[in-house]
């Protein structure tokens, strides 16, 4: 038997596919994050350099990572929808968006609350920070510009078009590190070269980037639920749904 | 990592306004994301039995 993947692009296959998920993914990222904060405070050594201010990296990385990431996943599903005109897709854009500015946010955040102790200014407008700003700029502008449209098709198409262009900022973000001097330290985990840390560190911080994955999959797995029932509440299959509620 | 006490756990070796002030301010905005869609959510499971009340 072939599973036929197609079946979930329809908003009504996939909304008891979100609501059931959508707590799974949360509880993991409970545990995920109690287990990697655990070892962070408790188990990973006192840096020799930074002493205890390094702590926040458990926090800092895991949000920079996802960040970048999530307008990766939104981008991606902005171009599908252009491209195949899927509704669905649309919505998980719309739904990734602000869970990806809480992220940039805690990391711009985390970033100055680090930057001061290490480097002295809580903010430098070097490349890595400055396009991280923008970053949350991006993600502000789609959410607005998608707002400010009444028409939901324009909304997502006009909102979509702005993602895909601001797309070229995830590299600049990325490697903005080696391409420009800056206060920034490189990316201390790499694939092609071992890891420039201490193992509990690393092991930390890798656990609560998981933990920061399957919560930005629970949440947008809970915002696309409430989005897919507020377009589809004419649909036949929303008022039996409301009807089965009541 | 073993802290001597408590009140150590809590100064993170002097830094500890940059460490907490991160970890404070990181969990408030999970908190808050997580609020506001449990309370959309009810908003709209309500306004939806409503409206199919209205018609069945």
């Amino acid at each position: 038997m072939r599973l036929n993947l197609w079946r979930y692009a329809s908003p009504q296959t996939f909304y008891p596919v979100a609501d059931k998920l959508s707590p799974w993914f949360l509880g993991l990222a409970a545990v995920l994050a109690a287990i990697g904060l655990y070892i962070g405070f408790f188990v990973a050594p006192t840096d020799f350099q930074q002493g205890e201010s390094y702590r926040i990296i458990f926090l800092h990385v895991p949000a920079a990572w996802m960040s970048m990431f999530i307008y990766v996943v939104m981008a991606f599903w902005c171009a599908v929808g252009m491209a195949l005109n899927t509704r669905l897709s649309f919505m998980m854009a719309l739904a990734l968006a602000p869970t990806g500015a809480m992220f940039t946010f805690i990391a711009l955040w985390t970033g100055a609350l680090w930057g001061k102790p290490t480097w002295g200014t809580w903010w430098v407008w070097d490349a890595r920070l400055t396009s991280e700003l923008i970053l949350l700029f991006l993600y502000i502008g789609f959410l607005s510009l998608h707002a400010a449209i009444d028409d939901v098709r324009r909304a997502d198409r006009a909102a979509a078009l702005l993602a895909l262009i601001g797309a070229v900022n995830v590299p600049i973000i990325y490697f903005s590190v080696q391409w420009w001097s800056t206060l920034h330290q490189g990316a201390s985990v790499s694939l092609t070269r071992a890891p420039s840390m201490a193992a509990t560190m690393l092991v930390g911080m890798l656990i609560m980037s998981l933990a920061a994955w399957m919560y930005a999959i629970g949440a947008s797995l809970l915002r696309v639920r409430g989005i897919v029932l507020e377009r589809e509440s004419d649909a036949d299959w929303v008022q039996e749904l409301g009807k089965a509620a009541a | 990592m073993s802290w001597g006490s408590p009140q150590d756990f809590f100064a993170m070796g002097g830094y500890g306004w940059y460490v907490w002030g991160s970890y404070v301010v990181a969990t408030a905005c999970i908190v808050a994301e997580l609020w506001i869609l449990r309370r959309r959510g009810r908003t709209l499971r309500r306004a939806l039995s409503r409206k199919s009340g209205d018609r069945g």
